[in-house]
């Protein structure tokens, strides 16, 4: 890493930093990073949060025995940074790796984003706004070690060397890191810590198999609906047909008789009420929220439908809207040739996320204080909700970071509403832990989906062949309206994750004009996996390609004209995947077509090329070819994974029942069989990656490989079948 | 209510519940076999794959009445198999998992395929694997290693 | 969309308007007179054969018997949901059997129906084309009726078929849904259909006239 952006991320993290140290009664060595002041609330000129009460055990905790327990302060769903944090770490503390142990940090202060200043996983930071900051912890953590070491030897710190847990001295003498430890903790905490020239890493940069591989194998990683406590109970809730409806009356006589359900009892949600089942066990409590008779009233509530939303989109996306982007000349594409012209409208549906564990919380209400365990992306708000919910402080709430199977942006909840669903229920049945699940069903319809859109561009063509006016409107609710992060993001009307891919694409295109419509129909909604550029990403590549065949260019090239020669990190990525799929793109066989796409989101470029064709009326993708320019890479064999996996995950969006659909304000798929995620015959067959070589620092890699796959696909499908796919999901090819 | 002798693992269990209750819920919550995941509840994901009397079964969609004495096996167990180790091993090696939700099932499901076909083709891995779901997108990693498990085993 | 409905009518017209060419047509050279009672037999082999056609291509027993490598469900005989195929025995593959969710008896608590023995028709008994139409009456009754491809069943084995197999008669008990909503009844009753199978058997098995596109 380059000496001025070490500088600047030093920056970032601020002024004032310090380290607490204290010594368990065990003689463990606890390290923990205070953080004054994140850069974020700095921006929106508010207080620095002071320093609450922290947890004893906070970033390091080296045991007797040598093991080395690190704290993860976001959740693990899948990628990696329970493994990839903890290389940081034990890298720069030169530590043993084969005794790294991983823990998910509970809630508290001094977990949260050190530039977001919330304890959160999403907008794919993990380890970008992480990685000096642990780092850093490793680095001090060392220097301790080694500071103790050389004072028990009468040698200068400088005259050791670390290597594998142990400190060696000048003349020979060594000591393990487990028996430093008690000594070290009593070593003063250095201001600043020199941290290693990358040609040092012994663990970043490699290719670092998962630390929680086997038990995700054997059965023995518990997720948080698998937690099981004594005298625990488990909660369904049967919530309204309609999003914000009230319960008028419940007939509960059949589902009291069930045998084994303890209390049934109306809550509030978060948007209308519904009606809480507190069971001995699962099944029970589903059996008798199927024998519920609710009345529910759904007078004061619109009743969404896509039918007439579709209507409604498509005549706003032909009006100007709130102004994201105007650059140039408004009037140019007006004194454009109609021949020049390319217009386009574009349909996306709702979506769910549908992690593979539906949600759940489990919740136990003492009175004064609450315990929970919850698979949360963020720890920080939930566990403030359930505190208001309660009437507790948020100190007084301990919340376990539970391992969580997915989120995908569903376990990100600025309303918490599960939380609060779940406290609400804790808070009746007092003194018992409640075990509250969402069935899968209740998932599928239970909202906060990716919002429906409708784009319409209009493009004047030049001379050569390159856009010379491009307007464009998209319609779609904004995510973030109502919620805290309004203040940040939404601006002048314009909801930045409903443009993000549009407003700042990398394309050079003068006379530019974007403009964004925010309806608010009566669907709750969330962002799922690199939000606005779900769709942005598909209108840019589809149209790129179009422009591209029109100027009888290849793909490839075209973008590379139109591409600022700024965009250091897309180009790159798009040289990459040219070199690495040259040899296949040249030798396709019949029927099969390759389609390409290139993005950037969260500051990764990424490029692919598929190869595609048509079997039993649906894509068949036999390869993908994915080049990522995300920086440094931590750990490439992670960075491998969630572009493989991650490219599977963006096929949701042209499964043919990939769409989540509404009438008359009812969501009409009920499970998997009607709202139908990908699997395997879906999924890319193979997917080769390739990294961009960097040493600048890492930038995402959660949601970059998302965009780009649809796009590709439907551009290798127009090849085959000559048709411009514009509306999805694929329903038919 | 009702009393069900059943043999989990090698182990004959007692239970006493509902007739309707799955034998998914049974596994989890009457005996704690947690590995075994709830997905869907319709039999559409595999998250809940068990082996009973050999054959993979979605235990989500069977009630416990149903089972008898036929053995079951879950993931907890599936390692003391000598296919199953081979799997598991190979999943781990080949850095197979990322929220792993699904991989009890996914694994499940790869072991009664190998046991069945011990050199199995694409379309034999397509077919066999083609109705578990992982939301994640491992799926590029599961064909590798099964065909690793695949090779070891021969 | 049922086209059982649709062709039904129509091949009944087909029926007529042949046993009206028979009576015209007849030479004077024919083994019987036109109103003859082997010309009633066989019209009233055909309407019992069409029938037993409502029957057969009901959904509860179409779902079955498809000509592609899955089976249908649902009312609207959509393909099956999590990809099974029918593997080279009818009854799925290692991993993905039909057993692997179908048991011996229906499942009304989790929405899976069940029968003794539960497995896709053979191939050779499909009453659909590649497309998931139906094949029409007659197509459907020269496939029924012809030994090479129904397991070498005469009449009688066929009547017993029908009334008698444990896995055809889960079509008149085929328990609920997922939705809780009882699966929809084949429009005879399981006796009426062996009755019409009987009538139609006793009648030689006589299959109305094919017809292109019919």
């Amino acid at each position: 890493m380059s000496a001025a952006s070490t500088a600047a991320n030093d920056l970032l993290l601020s002024r004032r930093t310090f380290l607490r140290v204290s010594a368990t009664a065990a003689g463990g060595l606890l390290v923990a990073l205070y953080l004054d002041g994140p850069v974020a609330a700095q921006e929106a000129s508010q207080a620095p949060p002071k320093p609450q009460i922290y947890p004893p055990d906070a970033f390091v905790n080296i045991r007797p025995d040598g093991t080395i327990v690190i704290q993860v302060n976001r959740l693990e769903f899948g990628q990696g940074v329970h493994t990839a944090l903890p290389m940081l770490l034990a890298d720069e503390m030169d530590a043993d790796w084969s005794q790294v142990i991983a823990e998910l940090a509970p809630a508290a202060d001094v977990y949260k984003d050190p530039r977001v200043g919330m304890q959160m996983v999403g907008g794919s930071g993990s380890i970008a706004n992480s990685f000096q900051q642990y780092r850093e912890l490793g680095a001090k953590t060392r220097a301790m070690l080694v500071a103790a070491a050389a004072a028990q030897w009468q040698v200068g710190p400088q005259q050791c060397r670390t290597e594998a847990s142990v400190v060696h001295g000048p003349s020979g003498q060594s000591a393990r890191y487990a028996a430093l430890a008690a000594a070290a903790a009593k070593q003063p905490v250095p201001a600043a810590v020199q941290l290693k020239d990358p040609a040092q890493f012994r663990l970043v940069g490699q290719a670092v198999r998962r630390l929680d591989s086997r038990p995700k194998c054997d059965g023995s990683l518990k997720f948080g609906l698998d937690l099981d406590l004594p005298g625990m109970m488990t909660a369904v809730v049967a919530h309204p047909p309609v999003f914000g409806a009230r319960v008028k009356s419940v007939d509960d006589k059949a589902a009291r008789s069930v045998e084994g359900v303890r209390e049934v009892f109306e809550i509030p949600l978060a948007h209308g009420t519904g009606v809480a089942i507190v069971a001995d066990k699962f099944w029970p409590a589903k059996q008798a929220r199927d024998r519920l008779q609710i009345d529910w009233d759904l007078s004061a509530v619109e009743r969404a439908d896509s039918a007439q939303l579709w209507a409604q989109y498509t005549a706003l996306a032909r009006t100007p809207g709130h102004v994201a982007v105007a650059r140039g000349d408004a009037q140019a594409l007006a004194g454009m040739a109609s021949g020049n012209r390319v217009v386009a409208e574009y349909h996306f549906p709702y979506l769910a996320h549908s992690p593979m564990e539906p949600l759940n919380t489990t919740v136990r209400f003492d009175g004064d204080r609450a315990e929970v365990w919850a698979g949360s992306q963020f720890q920080t708000v939930d566990q403030a909700a359930i505190a208001e919910v309660l009437g507790l402080q948020p100190a007084q709430v301990t919340f376990h970071t539970a391992m969580a199977g997915g989120g995908f942006g569903r376990r990100a909840t600025p309303d918490a509403h599960v939380q609060r669903e779940a406290a609400a229920i804790a808070k009746r049945l007092r003194g018992t832990p409640v075990k509250l699940v969402w069935t899968r069903e209740d998932d599928v319809q239970g909202g906060y989906y990716r919002p429906m859109h409708v784009h319409r561009i209009e493009i004047g063509i030049g001379p050569d062949s390159m856009p010379a006016a491009w307007h464009h409107v998209i319609v779609g609710q904004s995510i973030l309206g109502g919620t805290p992060f309004a203040a940040m993001l939404v601006k002048n009307g314009v909801d930045a994750t409903a443009v993000e891919g549009v407003a700042d694409t990398h394309y050079t295109i003068p006379n530019f004009h974007v403009s964004v419509h925010h309806p608010t129909p009566n669907v709750p909604v969330l962002w799922w996996r690199s939000v606005g550029h779900t769709h942005t990403a598909f209108v840019m590549e589809t149209l790129m390609d179009e422009l591209a065949a029109r100027a009888q260019m290849d793909p490839i090239a075209y973008r590379r004209k139109l591409l600022d020669p700024t965009a250091t990190k897309l180009r790159a990525a798009l040289d990459l995947m040219e070199a690495k799929s040259a040899a296949w793109r040249r030798k396709l066989p019949t029927q099969h077509a390759v389609g390409i796409a290139c993005h950037a989101s969260f500051d990764t470029g990424v490029a692919c090329a598929v190869e595609v064709s048509i079997e039993n009326k649906r894509p068949r993708i036999h390869q993908a070819t994915v080049a990522v320019a995300c920086g440094l890479a931590v750990n490439p064999l992670t960075i491998e994974s969630q572009f493989q996996a991650g490219v599977a995950f963006g096929v949701s969006q042209l499964m043919a029942k990939g769409a989540i659909t509404l009438t008359d304000g009812r969501v009409e798929q009920r499970n998997f069989d009607a709202y139908t995620p990908p699997y395997m015959i879906d999924a890319p067959v193979a997917v080769d990656v390739h990294i961009v070589p960097s040493t600048e620092p890492p930038s995402g890699c959660g949601e970059p490989p998302v965009p780009v796959i649809a796009p590709a696909v439907v551009n290798a499908l127009a090849q085959l079948t000559g048709t411009r796919y514009r509306s999805l999901p694929l329903v038919a090819i | 209510m009702a009393t069900y002798q059943l043999t989990i693992n090698g182990q004959r269990r007692e239970v006493m519940t509902d007739p309707s209750t799955p034998l998914l819920w049974v596994l989890r919550e009457d005996l704690k076999l947690t590995g075994t995941k709830y997905g869907c509840g319709v039999s559409a994901c595999g998250a809940c794959t068990v082996h009973v009397a050999g054959v993979a079964t979605r235990s989500c969609m069977v009630p416990v009445s149903m089972i008898g004495d036929r053995p079951v096996v879950t993931i907890e167990a599936i390692g003391q198999d000598p296919v199953g180790k081979v799997v598991q091993d190979a999943w781990v090696s080949h850095d197979v998992v990322q929220c792993g939700y699904c991989q009890s099932g996914q694994i499940m499901s790869a072991v009664a395929l190998l046991k069945h076909t011990p050199n199995p083709t694409d379309q034999n891995i397509e077919e066999s694997m083609g109705g578990n779901i992982c939301r994640c997108g491992t799926y590029p990693r599961i064909r590798q290693a099964i065909k690793a498990a695949a090779q070891h085993l021969q | 969309m049922i086209r059982s409905r649709t062709t039904g009518p129509r091949s009944l017209i087909v029926v007529c308007a042949a046993f009206v060419v028979c009576l015209v047509a007849s030479p004077p050279q024919a083994e019987q007179s036109p109103a003859s009672p082997s010309a009633d037999r066989r019209s009233d082999g055909l309407a019992a054969w069409q029938q037993v056609y409502m029957v057969l291509t009901h959904q509860r027993c179409i779902n079955c018997h498809t000509a592609t490598n899955y089976p249908q469900q649902g009312d609207d005989r959509h393909r099956h949901f999590a990809n099974v195929v029918r593997g080279p025995e009818g009854r799925g593959v290692p991993g993905l059997h039909c057993a692997t969710c179908h048991q011996e008896a229906n499942a009304d608590s989790t929405g899976a129906p069940g029968s003794h023995n539960w497995h896709l028709a053979p191939l050779s008994m499909a009453w659909q084309d590649p497309h998931d139409q139906l094949l029409s009456s007659a197509e459907l009754c020269r496939v029924l009726t012809d030994r090479s491809k129904n397991h070498d069943m005469d009449g009688s084995a066929l009547l017993q078929h029908h009334a008698e197999d444990k896995l055809v008669g889960w079509a008149w008990e085929p328990g609920r849904g997922l939705n809780g909503l009882p699966r929809t009844l084949p429009p005879l009753s399981r006796p009426q259909f062996a009755d019409a199978t009987r009538r139609w058997v006793e009648a030689g098995t006589p299959c109305p006239p094919g017809q292109a596109g019919e």
